[in-house]
């Protein structure tokens, strides 16, 4: 059997070619594009991790893999989906593809939970906007995952509305929304910031759990460096809207080749000796102190 | 002193529990009255002691008495009948007026605050030419086109209505929209529509429908207005706004022509006033806080 007759499964998951994406401002002016030419492949079943200070891009390139960005955003390249092109697509196709094939979930769970909706339903409407399956079978398979979410007595919790439950469980009921139709990609954009710290490492253990159970890819957008350490296999690192480096996880906290990466990391609040001045990236390098041209230079250079 | 009686005399400030309060007070109050009024309104053909439009010549501007608790007007017609009779079509017209502009206005609203950009320009500038026409000059013209009458007038009332309380469902869509569950909603694969009707709007009616019941008083009293230029209701058929346009000539000899039927519109503004208020607390959400 030649390989051409089998059914083909691209090897990436989620492969970014040269990305760019650009705001219109009212004014016309110039700006830097949010995202600059992200060249990236995610591996099937891996953690990818992307780190980057505020305003860094992360999130405009995860939003641009849903097709959730504002309709001031202009995206070039291309983003292969399981090797179908995102970039162009119109709303109808993208529909089709969030939360079946690709989920997401956000940073605050409270505020990405409709306050007016049981939770459950929430959940529900997710596997019912993909899949022709009536009101019943819907809220049990619902219900199965907040089970398997960890939510205790998920069949009571069901028609609790959001704010009854706590900021983790609402995480939980984000996250099983997110794995309702088995996507191939998950993406996680700084899923536990909102969270404290023992929660955190309770979600942070759920999705990797999740990912071996399911075998879902993971992108996983974070600012914090502790986090990104504790599940990530592969992590990029983002400046300006470009990604600087790309190491395993292991690589880049011992042995980081840019500049910015070894700045980054020595501003870990973690690593820093007690007793002294925390390292601070240098101003120099701060996001708002950069010029395009500066951005771009530095760029060429770390790729060099 | 014990610490806790030091504490008992602290003055009470306004708990969300205390404000949540006053919003019952308000509703239930505003309710109550409207249902009476309503209640009376259904009923005026059972409730009135006598046929609101019969004329007789012997009791002309006969003072309240037994038989004719309001007393009777210019053409000896029984006040109390005609009050009934004529609450039964402010109402309707009022009601119906804002009903049908909310019905209108909160797709609108909904459309121009969602997708914002030209959709938001055309739908917004368009009822912006609404706006700047003064209410009374837009519903004068829509009766001189159209001719006088109760319907002419609910319709003339929504028009005016429209922008107002489009530009409430816009605003409060607006920041619906910027919330994440929003987003969150099109990332687990719900399109527009669906996002709008079943996230969007259920969060966003709020202040239309404090906008309404306010603007239902004001409706009332528009419609009064109206029918008092003889513009709205037409005679013989009973209205408030009419039956004080007749008393207006002998206001000095016969008052309860003129005092019963004010009476009524001023219950009635207050009914859909104290209800707008008390939802406008309910609804806020500094007072329903846990």
């Amino acid at each position: 059997m030649s390989p051409d007759d089998r059914i083909e499964v691209p090897a990436d998951v989620l492969q970014f070619t040269d990305v760019s994406v650009t705001f219109a401002t009212d004014d016309a002016s110039p700006v830097g594009p949010a995202v600059d030419g992200v060249t990236l492949a995610l591996r099937r079943g891996e953690i990818f991790g992307i780190v980057g200070e505020s305003g860094s891009g992360k999130s405009t390139l995860a939003n641009a893999v849903m097709g959730l960005l504002p309709g001031t955003a202009t995206v070039t390249g291309s983003i292969l989906v399981n090797g179908r092109e995102v970039v162009g697509q119109d709303d109808a196709q993208l529909r089709s593809m969030r939360g079946d094939e690709v989920s997401m979930i956000f940073q605050d769970a409270s505020a990405s939970l409709d306050p007016t909706w049981p939770v459950g339903d929430q959940i529900a409407e997710t596997i019912r906007a993909h899949r022709l399956i009536d009101r019943r079978e819907a809220k049990a398979r619902a219900t199965a995952l907040m089970t398997e979410v960890g939510i205790p007595d998920a069949a009571d919790r069901y028609g609790d509305a959001p704010h009854r439950l706590s900021g983790g469980q609402r995480q939980r009921i984000v996250i099983a929304a997110a794995l309702a139709n088995d996507p191939q990609l998950l993406i996680a954009d700084e899923p536990t910031t909102a969270l404290d710290v023992t929660i955190q490492a309770q979600v942070l253990e759920l999705i990797d759990r999740l990912r071996t159970v399911h075998g879902t890819t993971v992108l996983l957008i974070s600012h914090d460096l502790g986090v990104i350490a504790q599940v990530c296999d592969r992590v990029g690192v983002m400046y300006g809207g470009v990604l600087l480096e790309v190491a395993t996880a292991r690589e880049l906290f011992r042995a980081p080749k840019h500049p910015y990466t070894r700045a980054l990391l020595a501003a870990n609040p973690a690593g820093a000796p007690r007793g002294t001045r925390l390292p601070v990236i240098p101003a120099a390098w701060s996001i708002e102190s950069l010029s395009e041209a500066e951005l771009l230079a530095q760029a060429k250079e770390a790729e060099r | 002193m014990s610490v806790q009686t030091q504490l008992e005399r602290v003055a009470p400030i306004t708990t969300p529990r205390a404000r949540r309060r006053s919003s019952t007070r308000f509703l239930l109050g505003g309710g109550a009255l409207l249902g009476v009024l309503a209640i009376l309104a259904i009923a005026a053909p059972l409730l009135a002691p006598h046929d609101p439009e019969a004329v007789v010549v012997r009791e002309v501007l006969g003072a309240p008495s037994f038989d004719h608790p309001f007393g009777s007007d210019v053409l000896g017609r029984d006040v109390l009948s005609r009050v009934l009779y004529g609450l039964r079509v402010s109402l309707l017209v009022s009601v119906s007026a804002v009903l049908v502009s909310t019905i209108i206005a909160v797709p609108l609203g909904l459309l121009a605050g969602y997708f914002g950009r030209w959709v938001d320009t055309t739908i917004s500038r368009t009822l912006d030419m609404i706006l700047v026409l003064p209410a009374m000059l837009l519903a004068i013209t829509f009766i001189a086109i159209l001719g006088p009458g109760s319907a002419v007038a609910a319709l003339a009332i929504a028009v005016i209505y429209l922008p107002i309380l489009a530009r409430v469902m816009r605003s409060s869509t607006l920041i619906v929209t910027r919330n994440e569950f929003v987003v969150g909603a099109r990332a687990r694969g719900a399109g527009h529509l669906r996002v709008i009707v079943s996230h969007v709007a259920p969060n966003a009616m709020g202040p239309v429908i404090v906008q309404a019941s306010v603007l239902s008083a004001f409706a009332l009293q528009l419609e009064a207005g109206l029918s008092f230029l003889g513009l709205g209701t037409q005679p013989p058929t009973p209205s408030l706004g009419g039956m004080l346009s007749d008393g207006r000539d002998v206001l000095v000899q016969a008052p309860w022509v003129e005092i019963f039927p004010g009476l009524a519109i001023v219950v009635a503004v207050l009914a859909f006033t104290f209800l707008g208020e008390g939802l406008r607390r309910a609804f806020d959400p500094k007072g329903v806080a846990e």
